[in-house]
């Protein structure tokens, strides 16, 4: 293991392991909440279309839940094994969200969706619409947790450091979630999920409408699809802004390293491509500025100010000699275009969203080939700027691990060695590759046959009731 | 009772519940190819944990979890010394979950019988391991004065941790045979009565012995000497009431002998968590891992409101789901695709 530390591969673990969980999480919020809709429209007007909508994208929604939940329990065991140090000197604050995610959210989900898949011929109707929002509740409810918890480490608030440990206790659980990093990371996490949602509503539809199956049934869905996805990523561009102003207070090394920018500007331009900048190299090319929209958009001001890092690193450097002489900026690189990637898709998206808005509007949507195929492929693009956004986030916060606290490199488990931590990457890698490669394979396949007839009418209760019951 | 012992109790009832609960699931994984003939019985046995299992495995996240916060350095010292033995877990526990998601999704045969096969492994492995795991917590651990885990792999296979694991495995099969007892129709039902006659008694020596090694490591209070003498209580009632074909005893006294035999790891412990073997004065305890008390008093607020509403709906949910599983009339024996 030549050249490549404990802390890379720890490091790599996590990122890796994280990306792949939230590939499966968004998707179970947004198709979580949109079949929670179509039940609940099934409920109210007793259509059979909506009851084979809801059971359609309802078996998507699953095999999505399968993935992230058991994905899940990684991250969870994952810090403890992988980062004790951090673990023993965070866990009196940051463990507290995480206990409730379990009582208040996981319990929620995990028990409600039982209750709904084995529950169609079991359970009164009511109570097993009641059971789909149980679900889409619960999921939402994870994401506050445990976005309070990484917030905390973006933006470590509610806490003192314990006169003889130098740990930190916690000592107002209300900060934690009135946290300025939190309330615009949720929101922005749970309006990212419906473009989730959407995309795969919209995608799945077009794909159907291709074809001329099921029309009546897709047009619903696809319309559904294309209004979540232009209003939820038009939404994004201004709760994106408010958290970028946020994390610019907070995390000025972020949002610097995520415009290359090296020395203090005022106002500032932002670059829409940059030629060079890897390796840290101070002096990138870059490719057609646009002024003042770096101050606007980090600062919401026409002539704001923006710290350049070179100055960041020196006023770090005399705030922490604790950590020694070191450099405090992020892999600039990756930061200046996750940012960049994030939000090109995302305007892409805006588009696309625009131009299916406008088929509908002359009631084309069904007909125009070109259109339903771009917006199968669109359901690429959440996952690109998702992906990307985490990349934004995680990425900029290094090298701490809680900005200001602890240093990334502080906080492993010292009895564990790096052969052990390549050992468990390569396992976690090659076991998430077939699982990953299955999920999307029988999802597509899921899609491809379409909904199943509608047999709510089918024969004798009793053998209807004892089928039902064999769903695995 | 100061809030560190009382979260201490939390984290042993979530451990202890998990076993109880997840227990027949494992069981049930471990068995389901054993205790029938085809594959629809095979569906059978498996759909009758299908409404419940997730529910179930969420004891085990918020017993972690509840570690991490109210004992940060239990959690981070624990789950870091396991380190493979967890990523063999994880393993079983992933291959196992998506299992039941993946397996009903084709016809062919082979796919059926690999899912199968997996949900075998991972519900065998995942029990052991963490068998091992809790073991190792009374057993004693290479531990440094800075609470870190200072020894290598090979000193996780304690020789008490590896007959506990194999002991609570043992449990877990038994659970799950009389969990299918109980819930299964014919012939799945005689089937599993079937099973569980052939594991009974060797099941009863491994738990006992495990039980009362555990006593004996432990500080003796009264509290796991009535651990112990419950443990074996259950566990001789389950044996005769298999004999004697009652379902629902036996499946009792399986429950209880699992619960007991968790539990009399925590009882023994207290008030240490994980004893250190390299000198009793590294051993971490309650007090040199707890929280400080104004987390702990935001989530003893917290679990006060929210667990007795978790422990109602998820009760709730084996009320609904009380009738046996049978097999499907002919004729309905598709498995229905979109919440298949």
């Amino acid at each position: 293991m030549h050249g490549v530390s404990q802390l890379d591969l720890a490091r790599l673990q996590f990122a890796t392991t994280s990306i792949y969980h939230f590939l499966f999480v968004p998707v179970t919020i947004g198709l979580g909440l949109l079949v929670a809709v179509l039940h609940t429209r099934w409920y109210r007007t007793g259509n059979a279309d909506y009851r084979r909508l809801t059971r359609f994208f309802g078996g998507l929604m699953l095999l999505s839940v399968a993935v992230g939940v058991v994905t899940g329990l990684v991250q969870e065991f994952q810090f403890g094994m992988d980062w004790s140090l951090y673990s023993r000197y965070v866990g009196d604050v940051f463990g507290a969200p995480l206990a409730m995610e379990g009582l208040a959210a996981f319990f929620l989900e995990s028990t409600f969706i039982g209750l709904w898949v084995f529950g169609w011929r079991v359970l009164p109707r009511g109570v097993h619409l009641a059971s789909a929002w149980a679900v889409a509740i619960g999921a939402c409810l994870s994401a506050m947790f445990i976005l309070a918890a990484n917030s905390w480490m973006q933006n470590p608030t509610g806490y003192a450091l314990d006169q003889t440990t130098g740990a930190p206790q916690l000592n107002s659980i209300t900060d934690l979630f009135t946290n300025q990093i939190f309330v615009w990371a949720y929101v922005h996490v749970i309006l990212a999920s419906l473009v989730y949602g959407g995309a795969v509503l919209l995608a799945t539809s077009a794909w159907h409408l291709r074809r001329g199956s099921d029309v009546p049934l897709f047009h619903r869905t696809a319309k559904l699809g294309v209004w979540l996805v232009l209003v939820a990523t038009l939404l994004q561009f201004r709760v994106g802004g408010q958290l970028g102003q946020a994390i610019t207070v907070r995390q000025p090394m972020k949002v610097a390293a995520m415009e290359a920018q090296w020395t203090t500007c005022q106002p500032c331009s932002f670059s829409l491509i940059q030629i060079g900048g890897y390796n840290q190299d101070e002096t990138p090319i870059k490719i057609l500025e646009i002024p003042h929209l770096l101050s606007l958009l980090a600062t919401g001001t026409w002539d704001g100010q923006v710290q350049g890092m070179s100055e960041l690193n020196t006023q770090y450097n005399a705030q922490y000699p604790q950590n020694g002489a070191m450099e405090y900026q992020p892999n600039v690189f990756i930061q200046y275009w996750a940012m960049r990637a994030m939000a090109y898709v995302a305007g892409l998206v805006v588009l696309i969203g625009m131009w299916g808005a406008f088929l509908l509007w002359r009631r084309k949507l069904d007909s125009s080939g070109v259109f339903l195929r771009v917006a199968t492929w669109a359901v690429i693009a959440p996952f690109i700027m998702g992906t990307a956004g985490w990349v934004l986030t995680e990425n900029g916060r290094q090298p701490w691990i809680v900005q200001g606290l602890m240093l990334t490199r502080d906080g492993l488990s010292s009895s564990v060695s790096a052969t052990e931590v390549a050992i468990s990457l390569a396992v976690f890698i090659v076991l998430y590759g077939v699982i990953g490669v299955t999920a999307l394979v029988l999802m597509l396949r899921h899609i491809h046959r379409g909904p199943e007839p509608d047999d709510a009418g089918l024969v004798d209760a009793d053998q209807a009731e004892r089928a039902s019951a064999l769903v695995y | 009772m100061n809030l560190p012992i009382l979260w201490f109790i939390i984290v042993a009832v979530f451990w202890t519940g998990f076993f109880v609960l997840e227990g027949f699931d494992f069981g049930v994984g471990a068995l389901h190819r054993l205790v029938v003939r085809n594959e629809l019985e095979r569906r059978v046995a498996i759909n009758a944990i299908g409404p419940t299992w997730d529910g179930n495995e969420v004891w085990l996240i918020v017993a972690g979890a509840a570690m991490f916060a109210a004992f940060p350095g239990w959690y981070a010292t624990w789950f870091s010394a396991l380190y493979l033995a967890l990523v063999l877990v994880l393993v079983g526990l992933i291959v196992r979950g998506v299992s039941f998601e993946f397996r009903g999704k084709s016809d062919s045969r082979r796919w059926q019988n690999g899912w199968s096969v997996a949900l075998t492994c991972g519900s065998i492995g995942a029990p052991l391991l963490i068998g091992v795991g809790l073991g190792d917590l009374l057993a004693g651990l290479p531990v440094g004065s800075n609470q870190e885990f200072t020894g290598s792999f090979w000193d996780l296979l304690t020789p008490f941790g590896v007959v506990f694991g194999l002991a609570l495995l043992s449990a877990c099969l038994l659970h799950g045979a009389t969990f299918l007892g109980l819930k299964a129709g014919e012939p799945v039902r005689s089937q599993a009565a079937r099973t569980a006659r052939l594991l009974r008694w060797i099941t009863v020596v491994l738990v006992v012995v495990a039980s009362g090694w555990t006593f004996a490591l432990s500080g003796k209070s009264l509290l796991s000497a009535a651990l112990l003498a419950l443990n074996v209580v259950a566990m001789l009632v389950a044996a005769w009431s298999i004999s004697g074909g009652r379902e629902g005893r036996a499946f009792a006294g399986t429950a209880v002998a699992i619960g007991s035999l968790v539990a009399g790891i925590f009882a023994g412990l207290y008030p240490d968590v994980l004893v250190s073997s390299t000198s009793a004065a590294t051993s971490l305890t309650i007090a040199s891992t707890a929280s400080g008390d104004y987390a702990l008093k935001v989530m003893t607020v917290v679990a006060l409101v929210l667990f007795p509403v978790v422990l109602i709906y998820q009760g709730w949910t084996y009320v609904i789901f009380r009738r046996r599983v049978l097999l499907p009339p002919d004729g309905a024996t598709a498995p229905s695709r979109a919440t298949s």
